[in-house]
């Protein structure tokens, strides 16, 4: 039975891509403006239409222009839409139906974690007492709240293998941020101000940018030639003037960092600290905890491992969690448990302070508490692993034309290159294009830095075994086409509603906003 | 667990294809202490029911959310949002794609966002706004830091008092490691509640690096941001506004015009309930001569092979995964899915709606004070306000207890923010309030029930 299924699997994927379509070679252009195309809504307006609820006023009041005087109100706003709702929401609705998303399309981009939004986190999200309540609600009106709060810190300490959490970072960036600035305020705290940073060669963009916002000057630890980091490296560059050594574990070619806890030895032998990213937990959930790895700081990503959306570029949350010792320097404000209850706590002399309005994304708290509870300990330990599962599965099926940039094995994600460039004057951003007329949006690609023409794929844990084979027969299909009819593959996408976006021209003559006089 | 699709058979021709024998063996070469500690101590995954009931009596027990009258503001505002907003933000097309790095799989959220900027932009009278900063007190201290590009050799950074507290602090965590700033409060004066323009003038010279203003105010008050603004460019600054209720953009002048180089905010009131503080959307608007310096994402037009117009990420040389350690903000996922929402919003609203909201709001606002006068609740300062207003509560403590015995969250005590402030009450009203709500208000205020 089970031989029959697979036969019958592998057949109907077989067919499947039999049947996709060969787009013409050199397409013609389109003879008049494409249907799907939709105007901008300043361009669908009308003067006089509006959507908006029509609110009584109080007779007996005066007007707001001549309360205010007329001297600080503006006349009008110029160019502001004028359309009806039924007209917003077509407008939107076709809108929306020109976007790739997770729920739609498989979506494998390495190192944002694409996985399934459970719907039901955003009803929960939605449920009145969370979303309606106010920021500045005394803390008896919001228990709830706080109480939700304090479960969250104490599961992704858990999970984290660390001793206090803070939710209050916006983003994985802020996190960063959040870490950069406690180590900073740590190492004065000890009377030793220090100024460098170590951060390996393969490190996402944000790590370097946080460290000069926080006032730290970067060097660059390089990875050794089977890609990871090597203790003797960091002890090369290890020295009194060094905070920390800020890494993502697993790293960005998606292998796990074997010298892990002889690195943070070294670190606190020079009495430095090990600041973990961790962008790539979707790897770690019961498998190895950044706490017991030696790490004295984690950010988290709770739209990458803990499944709340991405939303087209956020919100996210990015909470940090660290060990006892730094506890003191976390972010404002802090939750304090009185008995029963909990309240926020203002008073934490050592505290870096805060970095963003109120207590954090509460909405997207919610919603990892929701996740959370929903996999619960035994859930989450088979995520990381069917995560894995996963991208070695791809991995293996695509080695014969697309190469693991690294042999020590994969964690969540693979980073695979290719010898089309040579063989075809076809690069990665083309076979990244052309994977578009197959439904599929493209992995991550030229990241990390390290390897030449990357592409970064992270399928997670809740796609089927027959995507990642479309995904697979897909990519086989492209790396053919690129040797036969590579003009195929350098001019797609063909079957979208747009060619392939000139982005050079956008940055050489910025049009950054509709004006009414444009034309 | 019914997130995951895999059969006993997946996984073993999975495994199978991979060459291994068991799950573990994939994560046999992570060091085996790790391994034996990892397990998560959490209880089992629970199914939907439980989880609607466990979160659903949390959410119950937030018993501030729904059952009082609330007259809070501060920076979050409970505003309607029309039933539009959430159709469109909850469509899986959007919420669920990812930041716009392929633009031709992302044109319903290049597009929006192109609309979003375009929008800040006739808010605020200036002529570039990005795609979105995470909410209104980071926008303000990345737009300190961007003035900080603009003119580095200067070190002098004016915060008016009269900021919010959040705001103030975020920027002074911003810029802790920029030692050789300087922070200069600027006072507010205590009449008017507006900032003290001749306290801004003495430090208004060559050191002055930039000014930031609330407009409205932390207190509600419409400051003379012309005046301040003024004061600033001729000391060759940088003038920033910094709004935490937009709405108020829909009516009152605009920042650009009334000469401020940076403008920035919160989004909230703009379709996005309050949420205990979060998400929230930062916006940010500027000249275009600092385009280069702004932070985070921006949209452009341009066309594809064909010349069809189209959309897309652009001018990613400023940004970190371009630029790294030389980025002008470290900022990468920003609050795309608010901005969709604040997008929606403001086109439901349009031309005429937001000014007649935001007209809607200041008159309520002054009928609450007129109401609260009449009871004997005096308004603190003398300057004009948007939807909120400082009143003297007497024993401010005292008086929002009794109002939460009469089901009403009579506003916020400010002296805890600013201790010179006792007895002080910020009220906040909008197009949510009644006047029924005002009554008891005043009664219970004046301890009248």
């Amino acid at each position: 039975m089970v031989g029959e299924r697979k036969m019958a699997t592998a057949g109907k994927i077989a067919r499947e891509v039999e049947q996709m379509q060969t787009p013409p070679v050199a397409p013609e252009a389109p003879a008049a403006a494409d249907v799907r195309s939709v105007p901008l809504l300043f361009e669908e307006s009308a003067a006089g239409r509006s959507g908006a609820d029509i609110i009584a006023r109080t007779a007996g009041d005066r007007d707001a222009a001549a309360i205010l005087g007329a001297a600080l109100c503006r006349d009008d706003i110029p160019g502001f839409p004028e359309l009806s709702e039924p007209q917003v929401m077509r407008h939107f609705l076709r809108l929306s139906q020109l976007n790739f998303g997770q729920a739609l399309q498989f979506y494998p981009l390495g190192s944002c974690t694409m996985k399934y939004n459970p719907v039901l986190n955003d009803e929960m999200a939605s449920l009145t007492g969370f979303s309606a309540l106010h920021p500045m609600t005394p803390a008896h009106l919001a228990a709830g709240a706080l109480e939700l709060m304090a479960w969250l810190e104490g599961a992704l300490a858990e999970i984290t293998g660390m001793d206090a959490v803070s939710l209050h970072p916006a983003a994985g960036a802020q996190g960063e941020l959040a870490g950069l600035l406690m180590m900073r305020a740590y190492h004065r705290k000890r009377g030793a101000a220090r100024h460098k940073v170590i951060i390996p060669d393969t490190a996402h963009g944000t790590n370097p940018a946080s460290c000069t916002l926080a006032g730290f000057e970067v060097v660059v630890a390089r990875s050794n030639r089977r890609g990871f980091l090597e203790a003797a490296e960091i002890r090369r560059l290890a020295s009194d003037d060094v905070a920390a050594l800020m890494v993502t574990n697993p790293n960005t070619l998606g292998i796990f960092e074997p010298e892990i806890a002889a690195i943070a030895d070294v670190l606190h032998e020079r009495g430095a600290l090990l600041y973990l990213d961790g962008a790539n937990m979707n790897a770690l959930l019961g498998v190895a905890k950044p706490g017991h790895m030696g790490a004295d700081i984690v950010q988290l990503n709770l739209h990458k491992t803990f499944s709340t959306p991405h939303g087209g570029g956020g919100p996210g949350a990015g909470p940090v969690a660290v060990k006892k010792h730094l506890a003191p320097f976390l972010p404002l404000p802090r939750l304090r448990q009185d008995g029963e209850a909990w309240s926020f706590d203002y008073d934490r002399p050592d505290s870096i302070g805060r970095l963003r309005g109120f207590h954090g994304n509460f909405g997207m708290l919610v919603r990892a508490c929701s996740f959370i509870l929903a996999l619960g300990g035994n859930g989450l330990t088979e995520a990381s692993r069917f995560a894995i599962l996963a991208a070695n599965y791809v991995r293996t099926r695509l080695e014969p034309h697309f190469p693991s940039a690294t042999a020590e094995p994969s964690m969540h994600e693979c980073v695979l290159t290719h010898d089309l460039e040579k063989r075809a004057d076809v690069n990665t951003l083309d076979i990244a294009k052309r994977l578009l007329d197959f439904g599929i949006h493209p992995p991550t690609i030229y990241f990390p830095l390290v390897v030449h023409g990357a592409l970064m794929i992270e399928p997670t844990e809740t796609e089927t075994r027959e995507t990642l084979d479309t995904f697979v027969n897909a990519m086989e299909r492209i790396y053919a086409e690129a040797l036969s009819n590579p003009e195929l593959v350098r001019t797609a996408p063909h079957t979208l509603w747009l060619s392939r976006v000139d982005e050079a021209h956008a940055a050489r003559r910025p049009v950054l906003r509709w004006q009414p006089d444009k034309e | 667990m019914r997130f995951f699709p895999h059969t006993e058979s997946d996984i073993r021709a999975m495994l199978d294809t991979i060459g291994a024998r068991g799950l573990d063996d994939l994560i046999a070469h992570v060091p085996a202490s790790l391994r034996a500690s990892a397990a998560i101590n959490l209880a089992p995954g629970k199914n939907e029911a439980e989880i609607v009931a466990e979160l659903g009596s949390l959410a119950a027990r937030n018993t501030g959310a729904s059952a009082f009258a609330s007259f809070l503001g501060f920076g979050a505002y409970r505003h309607h949002v029309p039933a539009a907003v959430r159709a469109i933000t909850a469509r899986a097309e959007f919420a669920t794609s990812y930041t716009p790095y392929q633009p031709e799989a992302s044109q319903g959220t290049t597009e929006a966002i192109f609309e979003f900027q375009t929008m800040i932009t006739q808010l605020t009278g200036l002529e570039v706004a990005n795609a979105s900063m995470y909410d209104g007190a980071s926008a303000t201290a990345e737009a300190v830091l961007m003035a900080h590009r603009v003119a580095p050799k200067r070190k002098r950074v004016a915060l008016a008092r009269a900021l919010w507290p959040d705001y103030r602090d975020t920027v002074r965590t911003y810029l802790s490691a920029l030692e050789h700033l300087e922070l200069v409060e600027v006072p507010f004066d205590p009449q008017s509640g507006a900032t003290d323009l001749a306290a801004l003038e003495r430090i208004a010279d060559d050191r002055l690096l930039c000014s930031v203003i609330g407009y409205p105010n932390a207190f509600g008050i419409v400051e003379p941001l012309g005046e301040a603004a003024a004061l600033t460019r001729r000391a060759g600054a940088i003038a920033i506004a910094v709004t935490a209720e937009p709405l108020a953009l829909g009516l009152l002048k605009s920042p650009g015009e009334l000469g401020a180089d940076i403008a920035v905010g919160e989004g909230q009131s703009f379709g996005l309930a309050p949420q205990f503080g979060g998400p929230g959307v930062g916006f940010m608007a500027a000249r275009m001569a600092h385009l280069r310096q702004m932070p985070g994402r921006l949209v452009g037009e341009t066309h594809d092979r064909f010349g069809r117009r189209a959309w897309c990420l652009t001018l990613a040389t400023r940004e970190q995964h371009i630029r790294r350690e030389r980025a002008t903000s470290n900022i990468c996922t920003n609050h795309s899915l608010c901005a969709l929402a604040a997008t929606v919003y403001l086109a439901m609203m349009g031309r005429r709606g937001l000014r007649e909201l935001a007209s809607r709001n200041v008159e309520l606002a002054h009928r609450a004070a007129a109401t609260l006068a009449s009871a004997g609740i005096c308004a603190r300062f003398g300057a004009p306000f948007f939807n909120e207003f400082v009143v003297n509560a007497g024993d401010a403590a005292a008086a929002l207890a009794r109002a939460e015995r009469a089901t009403i969250l009579a506003g916020l005590a400010l002296d805890s923010y600013w201790p010179e402030l006792g007895g002080a009450l910020l009220v906040s009203v909008t197009e949510m309030n009644t006047q029924s709500e005002f009554d008891r208000l005043a009664g219970a205020l004046a301890g009248v029930n």
